[in-house]
């Protein structure tokens, strides 16, 4: 396949209000349909990378730039990148009263407007929403309240609520870190599988090496906010792990 | 996909039913407000109507304030920031303890815990102003009946939010707590209370903040402080002095808030990552500051 970038950061760097520098200077392109595990300790900035990427957090020097909608700054650009842009908890971030079917329709509200989301959302949507539930395998859960679902379970109604804004790029941070080795490896060929099938490009932070290596097409690792290692697992040598990790 | 799509339309169908229950119990909540703005005529224009005029020159004979006695109010002022501190001092003494029995996780038997609760509901039930009029025919006029009257009626709201509190701490440093060989009362003191903290030193700057606007109605019953002149302006008909008097009391309100506030964030902030006893410490010192 044709590399062709979905979001590009060019010398990104993050400093926190407290003067923390998260991210010293990023430059990284994540590209279409491609699957990239970022590896690091906690701390080296993971989460900030993804959180940036989403512009959750706004870069303190450099830029972002998204195919089609071009540099991240005004409030529309970054409301239409959001909107196509899936974003997955470590902690699921789902409203733990109301059913799986209302969590995941809460990805569609980037597509309607404020009085219009006070309503029912369109049966379109509602369709989309079930039908991605059925795709994590919870369309018997639909009207059940998250609170009562496992957390392996849960994390499938994250995945479920990234989807259903039909999104080019993925981004999950630490998906699986709660997760037993079990549910952990069901929730990421999961992702795998629909993100392959979709097209859907995806980014996710992982603490486990094996996991990165099994599932990912490259690996990025993070350390003290500079990326020191990008390509495919296969070139990931046990120097380059020393140094993510020492 | 035809089994599908109709096991899809039974979800959503349910999905529906759930939505139109919601919005049919919106109704009666809002049919329910309606009926009661009647019986209180607020629907009645005529009465409405007739009102803005007399409001109008109402505050017309209050302009243009008169601050001439305000010298005079300036011992009433400090008498009623005075009563505020002392009746919430009052308070957050007697709820510590109530709060406590009242908690269900920390109380020592079902009775005290009825008891307490009982007490919290019986202070709480009573008005400060019939409170007021009591203490006053107990103990006479003046300040000491306005402060004991804030401060027993404060325990009601403060030992229930102080016990709230205590019910719903983190159970995992408790039992932590409890695997180290420590006992109930070390438990509370080094487990429950380090947790509970940010939210008793809140409810108590609120209630600051509250009691010193009740302290001033307190004064109509003839329980001292600026409540008292604010009533006797009323009662010789002194517009022009009420409303700067009024004016006195926003100002004294706006600063009890911004400095409940400010020490609020300050006690959140020496909570962070500090241990229990450097905190009891700096909130000390922080006292001492005042």
């Amino acid at each position: 396949m044709q590399a062709s970038p979905i979001v590009t950061l060019d010398q990104v760097g993050v400093t926190y209000p407290n003067g923390v520098t998260a991210l010293k200077s990023v430059s990284l392109m994540v590209n279409r349909g491609e699957f990239a595990v970022l590896l690091g300790l906690s701390g080296a900035g993971k989460s900030t990378l993804l959180r940036t990427i989403n512009y959750l957090h706004s870069p303190t020097q450099g830029r972002i730039t998204v195919e089609q909608l071009g540099v991240l700054s005004q409030d529309a650009v970054v409301r239409s990148h959001r909107q196509q842009t899936g974003m997955i908890f470590q902690q699921h971030q789902l409203l733990e009263r109301q059913s799986a079917l209302q969590n995941v329709l809460l990805g569609r509200l980037g597509y309607h407007s404020f009085w219009r989301s006070l309503f029912p959302l369109p049966k379109t949507d509602q369709h989309i929403a079930l039908d991605c539930l059925n795709r994590v395998g919870l369309i018997d859960k639909a009207l059940t309240p998250v609170k009562s679902l496992s957390g392996g379970q849960k994390q499938r109604v994250g995945i479920a609520r990234a989807l259903a804004q039909q999104p080019q790029l993925m981004l999950a941070d630490e998906p699986i870190a709660s997760l037993d080795p079990t549910s952990a490896h069901k929730v990421l060929s999961l992702l795998r599988n629909i993100c392959k099938s979709d097209g859907i490009a995806a980014l996710l932070s992982l603490h486990q090496v094996d996991f990165a290596k099994e599932y990912g097409d490259r690996i990025i690792g993070l350390a003290h906010g500079c990326i020191i290692f990008d390509g495919p697992p296969a070139s990931l040598t046990p120097q380059h792990l020393a140094q993510i990790y020492d | 996909m035809t089994n599908e799509s109709s096991s899809f339309d039974g979800i959503l169908r349910q999905y529906q039913r759930r939505w139109s229950r919601q919005v049919w119990r919106s109704l009666v909540i809002i049919a329910i407000v309606t009926i009661c703005f009647f019986i209180v005529e607020l629907f009645n224009v005529e009465r409405m109507t007739a009102g803005v005029p007399a409001m109008v020159s109402l505050i017309g004979e209050m302009l243009p304030p008169d601050f001439s006695r305000f010298p005079e109010w300036i011992e009433p002022i400090s008498d009623t920031l005075a009563m505020s501190v002392a009746g919430t001092a009052i308070a957050i003494c007697l709820s510590l303890p109530l709060s406590l029995l009242a908690a269900r996780n920390t109380t020592p038997h079902p009775i005290l815990f009825d008891l307490s609760r009982t007490i919290l509901n019986i202070t709480r039930a009573i008005p400060e102003l019939i409170l007021g009029m009591i203490l006053v025919a107990a103990v006479g006029f003046g300040k000491l009946p306005g402060t004991l009257a804030l401060g027993l009626h404060s325990v009601g709201m403060v030992g229930k939010f102080f016990a709230e509190a205590i019910e719903l701490s983190d159970p995992a440093p408790i039992e932590a707590a409890r695997s180290v060989g420590a006992t109930e009362s070390q438990v509370i003191v080094h487990s429950i209370l380090p947790q509970v903290f940010p939210q008793m030193a809140d409810i108590t700057f609120y209630r600051w903040e509250y009691n010193f606007r009740a302290s001033m109605v307190l004064g109509a019953v003839g329980a001292g402080g600026i409540g008292l002149e604010i009533i006797s302006a009323l009662r010789i008909l002194k517009y022009q002095q009420v409303s700067a008097l009024l004016i006195v009391v926003l100002v004294m309100v706006t600063l009890v808030d911004s400095l409940s506030n400010s020490l609020r964030r300050d006690f959140v902030h020496a909570e962070m990552g500090i241990p229990s006893s450097a905190t009891r410490q700096s909130a000390k010192s922080f006292g001492s500051d005042e």
